[in-house]
């Protein structure tokens, strides 16, 4: 499978991983390496929690040709939603399972996108960005999401609406998500910029620069 | 409140330089705000550790640190002062 990192789902277990030597984990749970099982969902942040109310919020896509498309969250909710369960794993070592979303994928938000792009720098509301490759938002892998755990999405956690790419460690998966502006040339985000990998791909524990 | 006050740099940083960074002025490259490192809002909670701006909350500073390797961004600050002995 390309970058060897399944989409997880509850629906099949994992198998063994005998080598695996984390903390706190099940025997039957396979986790990337490095990584230890967190029974709550830690909150992690670099800066104030932005507060956008869904009157004000707005997806933007801007292609590399300068055209943009917009939708409200009126317009977000009335896109095919999807439920997606699927494990996270976070740079900073803790991996959750099983978790629960709802929201709406990026196919269905690039369908009538014309481009020729090959990179994505996805940008949040407070100023936060994170890149990646524009085939890692297709293809059933990557979702606008608005609801956690048959809630709605709270502030803490992105709301209202995150991205949510479950295959590459989690800070891919910007919080207060509020566009993605593609790209012909890759170009770092808040992250990627200061010593973090470009790719992060956990099951390759790509987490730092050279990695 | 998630962040604390620019103190909580002085370990890490006093890993990387000689003298104690915390004490040195810093200007904001967003606002132009002058003022001891000690006074950013820092947030650590977080891959990396984050210092903001107290004035206009501004990414001044941010510092990752590898497990050999620590990266130092300060493109959000103009500029440091720093008292020497």
């Amino acid at each position: 499978m390309a970058f060897g990192a399944p989409l997880a789902s509850t629906d099949t277990m994992p198998i063994v991983s005998p080598g695996f030597t984390g903390r706190r984990q099940s025997p039957d749970v396979q986790l990337p390496p490095g990584q230890y099982l967190a029974e709550d969902f830690p909150v992690l942040t670099a800066g104030p929690t932005p507060r956008v109310t869904t009157d004000r919020w707005q997806f933007t896509i801007n292609t590399e040709a300068g055209q943009r498309y917009d939708w409200s969250w009126q317009q977000l909710m009335e896109l095919p939603a999807e439920k997606i369960t699927t494990d996270i794993h976070c740079v900073t070592k803790w991996s959750k399972l099983g978790t629960r979303w709802k929201g709406v994928s990026l196919d269905v938000l690039l369908e009538d996108v014309e481009t020729a792009a090959d990179y994505a720098l996805v940008q949040s509301y407070g100023g936060y960005t994170t890149n990646l490759p524009l085939e890692d938002l297709v293809d059933g892998q990557a979702w606008v999401a608005y609801r956690y755990d048959g809630d709605e999405l709270t502030p803490e956690h992105g709301g209202p609406a995150r991205l949510l790419v479950p295959h590459l460690y989690f800070w891919k998966s910007a919080k207060w998500v509020r566009g993605i502006q593609l790209l012909l040339e890759d170009e770092p985000g808040f992250w990627e910029s200061a010593g973090y990998h470009d790719y992060g791909d956990p099951w390759r524990e790509q987490r730092y620069q050279g990695d | 409140m998630s962040h604390v006050d620019g103190n909580a740099l002085a370990g890490d940083l006093r890993e990387i330089f000689a003298v104690d960074l915390t004490v040195a002025t810093g200007q904001c490259s967003g606002c132009g705000y002058k003022g001891p490192v000690a006074s950013l809002r820092v947030y650590q909670n977080a891959p990396g550790i984050v210092a903001r701006c107290p004035h206009c909350d501004e990414v001044v500073l941010r510092l990752v640190r590898g497990r050999d390797r620590a990266w130092l961004d300060l493109r959000g600050t103009v500029s440091l002062e720093i008292p020497l002995p």
